[in-house]
């Protein structure tokens, strides 16, 4: 059977179940996205968003579903103790893919904001979530927005109105938890009104040691003048997928801050697409990524800038080990009319094995004339002469390869606008470094 | 300064100065492609069985492919049956001996080109073979140049006279199973030069080829083969025009190069095809085909772009670096004006140890006009010391065109250093200011800083084409600006 087969008669035989236990807003989506998706099916390697991802493998094992929402046994409270310390987080848990209601953090939400389960709140809020829902991640262009759309039952929702601003920051940790092979199909919203402020930080976990395929389509509508940070850091094992579309529109004179971190993982392909809609927005696109064994990390990044005065800066940095694979793409693209518009984009690599395959692609694609744009792309290796004169010094091999590599993405890490995280992440990548954090077990290392 | 604005002014009166065509009688086969079309065209240039066997087995695997699509362009569709695939202008009789046996009309083409043609301007110090249409019709220089042993003719003459060394290395660089145009050009080129460098000898003068499109509806779908065999040097150069006409004209070569020990090639283009009119209509489509194989150790091959011409460009001058520490170049002044569109760039495909690629490209676009950057570098797993630099800046000059860069880097070994850079903007205000402040019209200052942005590139070239890439650079821009 080819892969998309399965999901189509999927889809075809428990539709009915899929939305008994889903909202009306998502469920009004299914049919569209699965008339697309029995299309278009799978996109192959030929095609240039996909060429270095093979979408289709890894979709084509059979795992299992929870669609009829069965109870997962499980309090994330108690066999989860990671919380970044000093940083004073509200902590959430979105468990699969099911929002956990239990012991919500007792901190105090400014009056207005909604958080919580999408399901629910596409019951409770139906007007608003219906506004934004699929509004963004256009099923007919992409299989994976397809598939997610077709059988996302739940998620995460939050909605920050006009002028709020949510001192604290919010912590989200989303852990994969099944005893069988196991596919979630996770929905994330976030809506900023104007002006208003919110900075989320979304951890990825994995709890058990089986096959897991996740699939996330997280839509973010950032309004005039709003702020939002947006990290992801990713924590889980080797036999996880994580397959994830991020759409972001930015009004005029928003910030936008994301950065995402692969530190562990199977195999990740992370796409963002940002439109920046509205005069003078702002985005600031950070990734990193540390693999070795045969982890894949794909980071396929479009930002299009459609208004004028709007500035974008992108830095991806990756360290390759073993037999890894890493591949960046990133497109830039001004439309006619966007004068005055800054762009950088900049990524750089480090291969550390003669195995590790590093795959570069950054475009630009440029309609405007009074626009200052650029774009840098290395691969390469550690500097000799800096390892020589450490070692001159007195200072072990390597010692000094981990300081270097260390310094090298360090980069990514100061972007971080979270005092707290940016120590945490420090301590974390250079355990990473060490192989100390080779798999995160529960987290009882961190400490 | 003055001169030079004299000179656009005088450039752009006179339009597009190539596009005249010459009466010389042409032998124009049906249009159409077909088994028989290419059996005729074989049986014309008396080639041997193997050619021709050749020429079907590419036909017959064109027709399994599709023309492709991933080229930043629009092109509109191409029906390959409306295309003479021949066209000889020699005439009826057999090819003349000397010049007064020359076509005379033939002779007036290529003085208003300002080729050297005549042994008068043996001063020049060029040796051209000129290939109008599809058969080369005449090689100066043969005699000196046979001297040192080396072989410069056309494609033609060399399978009739080396069919030994056409055999060996036609089709090694660009195989007819490589791409669309290149198994077309496979099945159908009708000639071409050849040139052969023998051991240790370093050519004394510039080789160069002059290709012209003339008759209508013809295809220009010639064949360049060039091996440097050890230790010997080379540099070729070569210009392109083609006459004014409405409809579009198909324009698909190859070039191979092969590259032995330590011997070191320069390819060198001016290309200025007919780029249509201000409003997009006619031009020449340049579907081109062009690879280099660094071979031998030490070896070093660079190629050297100016394309002004052309309303579709796509090409991809790359190169091969099989031995251990070959080295190659590529440097590229791409300009666009009007509704031209161009897609070019190179790969450098790294497998031999040590191996350096430099790559600098420099694109200009203006007027309603799509100029692309796609290059990859790719390093292969047991390669070595592999090292690669890469920068490609684009000028955009009016709001209206488009300049885009698509670079890839596949590496697949640690020990490489792959390095790319690639800027977008438009010209610089302070550097506007600068010029005007000092009492530097507009557009002068615009001529300069433009000039000054391709230098890198045009440094490049040879004297006698450096001078000409100028004059079409300014030529290419003018009324673009301000």
């Amino acid at each position: 059977m080819n892969p998309e087969q399965q999901y189509i008669d999927l889809f075809v035989r428990y539709e009915a179940m899929i939305c008994q236990h889903s909202a009306g807003v998502l469920n009004a989506q299914r049919a569209k996205a699965f008339a697309s998706f029995e299309q278009s099916g799978f996109p192959d390697k030929k095609q240039e968003q996909y060429k270095y991802t093979d979408i289709a493998k890894l979709f084509e094992p059979d795992y299992g579903l929870n669609l009829n929402r069965l109870d997962i046994p499980v309090n994330p409270h108690e066999v989860f103790k990671c919380d970044v310390p000093n940083m004073s987080t509200a902590l959430y848990f979105v468990v699969n893919d099911t929002f956990y209601k239990e012991q919500l953090p007792k901190s105090f939400l400014p009056e207005g904001v909604l958080l919580g389960s999408l399901k629910e709140m596409a019951e409770s809020h139906p007007d608003l979530v219906k506004n934004y829902y699929g509004q963004l991640a256009d099923s007919s262009k992409d299989a994976v927005t397809a598939v997610n759309t077709m059988f996302a039952q739940d998620g995460f929702f939050i909605y920050v109105p006009d002028w709020v601003v949510v001192e604290k920051p919010l912590q989200l940790i989303n852990i994969l938890r099944s005893t069988v092979d196991f596919m979630v199909n996770r929905r994330v919203l976030i809506v900023l009104g104007k002006g208003a402020q919110l900075r989320l930080l979304v951890c990825d976990h994995t709890m058990d040691d089986v096959n897991f395929l996740a699939t996330q389509v997280c839509e973010v509508y950032a309004g005039e003048g709003s702020v939002l940070d947006l990290y992801e850091m990713e924590e889980t094992n080797m036999s996880s997928t994580r397959i994830s579309n991020m759409y972001v529109r930015q009004e005029a004179d928003s910030n936008v801050l994301i950065n995402g971190v692969t530190l562990t993982n199977g195999s990740t392909r992370n796409r963002t697409e940002v439109v920046l809609a509205g005069k003078g927005a702002e985005i600031s696109l950070n990734g990193m990524a540390i693999a070795d064994k045969d982890q894949h990390v794909d980071n396929s990044t479009f930002i299009d800038h459609a208004a004028s005065d709007c500035t974008s800066t992108e830095l991806f940095k990756y360290v390759l080990d073993d037999e890894s694979t890493g591949a960046f793409a990133g497109k830039v693209l001004v439309r006619p009319g966007a004068q005055k518009t800054s762009s950088q984009q900049t990524n750089r690599n480090l291969c550390a094995t003669r195995k590790a395959r590093m795959f570069t692609q950054p475009q630009l694609e440029i309609y405007a004339d009074d626009v200052k744009c650029s774009h840098g792309a290395t691969v390469g290796q550690l500097d000799e002469t800096s390892l020589f004169y450490m070692r001159s010094r007195g200072i072990p091999e390597r010692e000094a390869r981990l300081l270097l590599m260390f310094a090298f993405v360090n980069e990514v890490i100061d972007n971080i606008r979270i005092d707290a995280l940016r120590e945490r992440l420090h301590l974390l990548v250079e355990k990473r470094f060490r192989g100390e954090l080779n798999r995160c077990k529960g987290c009882e290392n961190c400490k | 300064m003055k001169k030079g604005n004299n000179l656009i002014k005088k450039f752009t009166k006179e339009k597009y100065k190539y596009g005249f065509t010459t009466d010389v009688h042409t032998d124009i086969i049906e249009k159409g492609l077909s088994e028989d079309v290419i059996r005729l065209i074989s049986f014309k240039k008396e080639e041997p069985e193997w050619l021709l066997e050749l020429r079907l087995k590419a036909y017959r695997h064109w027709l399994t492919l599709e023309m492709p699509t991933w080229a930043h362009l629009t092109i509109p569709e191409i029906d390959y049956q409306a295309i003479s695939y021949y066209a000889d202008p020699r005439q009826k009789k057999k090819g003349p001996k000397s010049i007064e046996e020359v076509d005379p009309e033939l002779l007036k083409t290529f003085n208003k080109l300002g080729i050297p043609l005549e042994e008068q301007l043996a001063l020049s110090g060029m040796a051209v073979d000129a290939v109008m249409d599809s058969v080369s019709v005449k090689t100066t220089f043969k005699e000196t140049l046979l001297d040192k042993g080396i072989i410069f003719c056309s494609f033609s003459e060399a399978v009739r006279e080396h069919p030994d060394l056409v055999r060996k290395y036609l089709g090694t660089v660009v195989g007819y199973r490589d791409n669309f145009f290149a198994a077309l050009n496979s099945a159908v080129f009708s000639d071409g030069s050849f040139v052969y460098i023998p051991k240790g000898v370093r050519c004394p003068m510039e080789l160069s080829t002059y290709f012209r499109i003339n008759a209508a509806n013809t295809g220009q779908f010639e064949r360049t083969l060039i091996v440097a065999d050890d230790d010997s040097y080379v540099s070729y150069l070569e210009g392109c025009t083609a006459p004014m006409r409405d409809e579009n004209q198909l324009h698909a070569a190859i070039v191979e190069i092969m590259v032995h020990d330590r011997a070191e090639v320069k390819y060198s283009t001016v290309q200025n095809w007919y780029p249509g009119d201000a409003e997009g209509k006619g031009g020449v489509f340049n579907f081109v085909t062009k690879r280099g194989n660094c071979k031998g150790v030490n070896s070093k091959l660079s190629w050297t772009q100016v394309e002004t011409g052309s309303a579709i460009t796509w090409k991809y001058p790359s190169c091969i670096l099989t031995g251990d520490n070959s080295s190659a170049e590529f440097y590229s002044v791409a300009v666009t004006n009007n509704y031209q569109q161009a897609d070019t760039g190179t790969k450098m495909i790294h497998l031999g140890n040590n191996t350096k690629s430099t790559i600098i490209s420099k694109g200009i676009s203006a007027g309603h006009s799509q100029n692309s950057y796609r290059g990859l570098v790719r390093v292969a797993e047991k390669t070595i010391g592999a090292r690669n630099y890469s920068q490609c800046d684009s000028l955009l000059l009016g709001d209206k065109c488009g300049a885009h860069t698509f670079p890839y880097m596949d590496v697949h070994n640690e020990t490489a250093v792959v390095e790319h850079e690639a800027t977008t903007s438009k010209i610089s205000e302070d550097q506007l200011f600068y010029c005007n402040q000092r009492g530097i019209k507009t557009e002068d200052a615009i001529g300069l800083i433009v000039n000054g942005y391709a230098k890198e590139v045009i440094n490049k070239l040879p004297m006698e084409f450096a001078v000409e890439a100028q004059k079409l650079l300014a030529v290419s821009l003018e009324g673009s600006v301000g």
